[in-house]
């Protein structure tokens, strides 16, 4: 309290000065009466808050003694205290003794040297010592010194005050001061009055609300945050996606099955067994539970098959498929793997009920890790299986998809995929980047994948699919898919993610 | 996928493009084509790249890197990739392959190889044929030499399935012999050597050597190795590993010999054809070659390449169409498949359509289906040309129902306060389990192939991610209060072995507090979302699923101060104080209460 007490005091003193003089410097103004800059500055703040005063701000620049140099003042300067102590020839020890100060006895006698007020004498027994050399001198250090404390320092020569500088006795300060006028709201006596900040149950009771004086709002600032928990943001993306999907008219397959096996992730699809992505380089295979032991005998036949020989106009990859290269268990590397079981059960209801599938779940592949890969990631994909559906249908539908995500520029680029021919690549312009990427794959599955499930004929499979991820790490400027995805979330990052709308 | 670097000026000539055809106009031929210009370089930036170094006599010529659908093994070469551009451009018509000689049995014109039944059980397969006339330059060398590099790294999976032999004719001698020895018995200078090595030796001698080292295992502990030798007993190489001094060719050989020895005759077949018909071209009749005659271990008699005997793809016209939507006439089909090198191509009437008979050239082994032309059909019309439309296939749209409960009770506990992870399913063995002071029960699925120990398994507990996210965000304000609604993988009698299972799992940590009774709210309010009662005092609510709380004995809590949850008097999950020497296993100062359990039940 003595503080705002002290702090309204120069308050007053400011408001009368100014009605009394005019506007002013604080910097002058404060050492013209007396006061520390800084109380003076506290004092204008707060005016300037009720908008009494108006304050502009300047730099002053000053110098000042450092700690030494203030040490100097009362004690002079090393070179003339020494001077002082060698009345008589001294050892150096002695000397040194004398001063009762090691580093001030350095100084004081290379700068005595220098000036010419001591000499330093050999002794027989290879010790030195000192004595004085000039009859008198004078401390000018010291007498420098006393005029920069004063605020004197333009009286001293600019090579003396480098030198100063040099020795670190002085510094430059740079300071903040303000130009004081007189503000909208000024007054001699009114200014003081208490400005509320915030209505109270008090104020609504006694109803002071209504003769209350506010606070003029700062509206360049900040509300306070509110607490919460929040939802992680790439799973807000996954919602959007699969609301996309929901919007669109497509059922979610149910993915929540990570270990699979060959048979379904590759043998399913026609993809053959020497395939490089069935390289234990590319897919973590399982040693427990090591192998499926079920799989619906007719089919896997039928499968096995369309591998070996072909059929259903195919003439098939021809090599020795093998069983137990089926049967070994794996992690997905697709969610494709639950689509083929999806479409199988498909095929055995009858008649044929077209169907539009999607899923995002994780995906696991045995790949090297940096900022922009994991060893899992989300897997989005749709599908629509129909009788006499083409490759504009699937382009028709992944425009459609693509649209709600506000991409409207794209084109396809013929590409290779093990499991669906016509396969191709989808590009979007990047505004941004001024340039085309790839933003997902897409196809129609192959009949040697189709056929042996039992689909009929003239029912043909569109299916795209993209990364999760990808997009989101554009979308939210990430380098790291790691600050994002696992235990180094950063939370901070979690906290201030905005909600997604992937339209905007 | 693979990439193949190709000198600009080379590539150029190729395709005889003009100076002022940019890069820009490369990339989108390149784009409506289906290859994709990956990079434009330098010689001198290869070598800076792979190496760090400068090379004082590196090119500056530019080297355009593209990259190769996986299953074009015809386009891993300038002569194939340029040819195929020349026929899509319709710069040039689509050779039509043929043998120099009758492909018959009896002809014994045909070099021959006889195959002994030794080698069967160890790479039974082998083909030939003969490049008759051939005319090497600097560039067709290097290029014949770096496409059966590309290969023996592609289709033939680095030698183990497929392996390339080749071989001046001149100086050697038919009938060849391909048989299996053992190693001490086989001698010979391999290629670029003067010393004569038994198979043993060379193995050692091989060891050191930076690109064959890594071949060696395929055979090196047969007790018996394959080996081709010819009339005289040359030993002209030694399949997968290395060819014979003897029989190598040079820039200034004039007829090859190719032998192609495999474990599988289809991928054999398709590396023969795809070396005869993309080297042809420089034979002086070109895309014609001589085919070679194998005596099987059986007996039968086999020659290759089949191009006498054409794969011809018979395709309805309604299909091609049907796939892509269109509405062509036969001869519209057989245009546009031309530009993709299909042909000739016949027509039959099929009633009210038209069957096509498609001949696919030798170079075009990815062509199973007539899906496959149907999407040639689609490249050469151009997909971007195509209209998009919309299937009129009417559907609804359907949740899973179990990712609607999760939403819903993420939804939930975000609201009171809890902020969502999104932690790794792959773990370690130890940290799931000896970290957690849990014994290892063989409930997980365990990875044969693991990255370290960082990831051995697949998580069985949510507990571990949400342990390790608290440990990296120590600098956050506490209280710190986090969730995940996720899956994890236990070991189950289905099909596969193993299912996933549902958790909802969360923290709370303080300085103060380990806020038992925060978690414990936490449990109340969940159930409190999804209807079910809490049984206190055993009072149970007819028609209502109800919960309990019981003492726990889970060694991941903390004695007294943890609880095992059931619904309807299953055990679905566990609550409590986490145990302290837990919390020093994940590095966690403060104390914390944790929550567990299956949401499977409330589906």
């Amino acid at each position: 309290m003595e503080h705002a007490e002290d702090k309204d005091q120069i308050a007053q003193r400011i408001v009368d000065a100014l009605e009394a003089t005019g506007p002013f410097s604080s910097n002058a103004w404060a050492a013209q009466h007396g006061l520390d800059h800084q109380a003076v500055v506290g004092a204008l703040k707060s005016l300037n808050g009720k908008e009494v005063v108006v304050m502009e701000q300047f730099d002053v620049s000053d110098t000042i003694l450092s700690e030494e140099g203030q040490q100097y003042i009362t004690l002079g300067s090393p070179e003339a205290r020494l001077w002082n102590i060698l009345t008589s020839t001294m050892s150096n020890t002695d000397a040194e003794n004398a001063m009762n100060d090691k580093g001030a006895f350095k100084i004081g006698m290379m700068n005595a040297m220098k000036s010419g007020w001591i000499k330093s004498i050999k002794n027989a027994d290879k010790t030195t010592s000192l004595e004085r050399k000039a009859d008198k001198i004078e401390d000018s250090v010291q007498a420098q010194l006393k005029l920069v404390a004063a605020k004197k320092a333009d009286k001293v020569a600019k090579a003396d005050l480098d030198n100063l500088k040099r020795r670190t006795l002085i510094q430059t300060s740079v300071t903040k001061a303000y130009k004081v006028t007189k503000g909208p709201k000024f007054s001699v006596t009114g200014w003081n009055k208490k400005l509320e900040t915030d209505l109270t149950f008090e104020m609504l009771e006694s109803e002071a609300w209504k003769t209350a004086e506010f606070k003029e709002f700062n509206f360049n600032s900040l509300g306070v945050m509110p607490t919460g928990g929040h939802l992680h943001p790439l799973l807000k993306v996954r919602t959007e996606f699969r609301q996309i999907f929901l919007e669109l008219g497509f059922e979610e397959m149910p993915t929540n099955n990570f270990v699979e096996s060959s048979f379904w992730n590759f043998d399913a699809l026609f993809q053959p067994q020497s395939h490089p992505a069935r390289d234990a380089h590319d897919t973590f295979f399982l040693s427990s539970p090591s192998t499926t032991a079920e799989i619906e005998p007719e089919y896997l036949e039928k499968v096995k098959k369309t591998h070996q020989e072909g059929g259903y106009g195919s003439i098939g990859y021809r090599y020795d498929w093998q069983e137990s290269e089926a049967r070994k268990n794996l992690l997905r590397t697709h969610t494709t793997a639950v689509s083929a079981r999806m479409l199988h059960a498909l095929a055995q209801q009858k008649p044929f009920q077209p169907k539009k599938y999607f899923s995002i779940d994780r995906v696991f592949r045995n790949e090297a890790m940096d900022a922009t890969h994991l060893a899992e990631f989300h897997q989005i994909e749709g599908l629509i299986a129909d009788r006499d559906i083409t490759l504009q249908h699937l382009m028709g539908s992944i425009a459609e998809f693509f649209a709600k995500l506000g991409m409207t520029d794209l084109r396809f680029k013929p590409a290779y995929n093990p499991y669906t021919e016509p396969s191709m690549e989808i590009f979007a312009f990047h505004p941004l980047l001024k340039r085309w990427v790839e933003i997902g794959n897409s196809g129609m599955f192959r009949p040697e994948m189709l056929e042996p499930m039992g689909l009929p004929s003239d029912v043909r499979v569109i299916a795209w699919g993209l990364s999760l991820e990808r997009p989101t790490m554009i979308k939210y400027g990430l380098a790291d898919i790691r600050t994002m995805v696992g235990h180094k979330l950063d939370l901070n990052w979690a906290k201030g993610n905005p909600i997604c709308r992937l339209d905007k | 996928m693979p990439v193949v670097s190709i000198a600009k000026k080379l590539l150029w000539q190729a395709l005889q493009l003009p100076e002022s055809f940019t890069r820009e106009n490369f990339d989108e031929l390149c784009f409506q084509f289906g290859i994709e210009l990956d990079d434009v370089t330098t010689e001198r930036e290869m070598v800076r790249k792979n190496t760090g170094a400068e090379k004082a006599d590196a090119s500056e010529e530019e080297i355009y890197k593209i990259e190769i659908p996986a299953n074009r093994y015809d386009l891993l070469c300038v002569e194939g990739l340029s040819s195929a551009l020349n026929i899509f451009r319709q710069v040039s018509k689509c050779p039509q392959y043929r043998l120099l000689e009758k492909p018959e049995t009896s002809n014994d014109k045909l070099q021959t190889i006889r195959v002994d039944k030794s080698v069967s059980a160890i790479r039974g397969v082998v083909v030939g044929c003969v490049l008759r006339n051939i005319t090497f330059d600097d560039a067709s060398y290097n290029s014949f030499i770096e496409l059966q590099e590309k290969l023996h790294q592609n289709i033939c999976r680095k030698r183990t399935l497929v392996s390339i032999g080749t071989h001046d004719l001149d100086t050697i001698q038919g009938p060849f012999l391909y048989s299996a020895q053992p190693p001490k018995e086989i001698k010979f200078a391999p290629l670029d050597n003067t010393t004569v090595f038994d198979g043993v030796q060379l193995m050692e001698h091989l060891d050191g050597h930076l690109q064959l080292r890594k071949y060696l295992p395929i055979i090196r502990d047969s007790p018996v190795y394959p080996v081709i030798t010819d009339a005289k007993g040359v030993v002209l190489s030694l399949p997968p590993i290395i060819n014979g001094n003897h029989s190598k060719i040079t820039i200034n050989t004039k007829n090859v010999f190719i032998e192609v020895t495999a474990v599988d005759r289809t991928k054999a077949l398709v590396v023969l054809d795809t070396i005869a018909a993309a080297f042809s071209q420089h034979c002086a009749t070109p895309f014609a070659v001589e085919p070679v005659r194998v005596i099987e271990a059986d007996g039968s008699i086999n020659v290759a390449p089949t191009w006498d005997r054409p794969h011809v793809c018979e395709s309805k016209l309604s299909y091609l169409n049907g796939v892509c939507g269109l509405s062509l006439s036969a001869d519209e089909v057989t245009q546009l498949l031309a530009k993709m090198g299909h042909g000739p191509i016949t027509q039959s009437a099929a009633g009210s359509d038209v069957t096509l008979h498609v001949t696919v050239p030798p170079t075009r082994s990815d062509v199973l289906h007539p899906c496959d032309l149907a999407e040639d059909l689609a490249i050469s019309y151009g997909f971007n040309k195509l209209p998009r439309i919309l299937p009129k296939t009417v559907t609804a749209g359907k949740q899973l129902p179990l990712n609607k409960l999760s939403d819903s009770i993420r939804a939930e506990v975000a609201q009171h306060g809890y902020t969502e992870i999104l932690s790794l399913i792959l773990c370690g063995r130890e940290e799931n389990f000896g970290h957690l002071n849990r014994a290892d029960d063989g409930s997980a699925a365990i990875i044969s192939n693991p990255i370290g120990t960082e990831f051995q398994i697949v998580r069985t507990t949510l507990l571990v991610g949400l342990l390790k996210t608290l440990h990296s965000n120590k600098a956050m304000p506490l209280p710190l209060k986090l969730f995940e609604v996720s899956d994890v993988v236990f070991q189950h009698p289905n099909d596969v072995g193993a299912r996933n299972r549902r958790m909802f799992a969360a923290l709370f940590c303080d300085r103060d507090t380990a806020g038992f009774e925060k978690i414990h709210g936490l449990l109340d309010r969940v159930m409190l979302a999804l209807d079910v009662v809490p049984e206190l005092s055993g009072a149970v609510v007819p028609g209502k699923h109800s919960y309990k709380i019981a003492p726990s004995e889970d060694p991941t809590f903390f004695p007294g101060r943890r609880a095992d949850i059931f619904v309807d008097g299953k055990k679905i999950g566990v609550f409590g104080i986490v145990h302290p020497a837990v919390l020093k296993n994940f590095e966690i100062r403060n104390p914390v209460t944790a929550i567990e359990m299956s949401i499977e039940e409330f589906v």
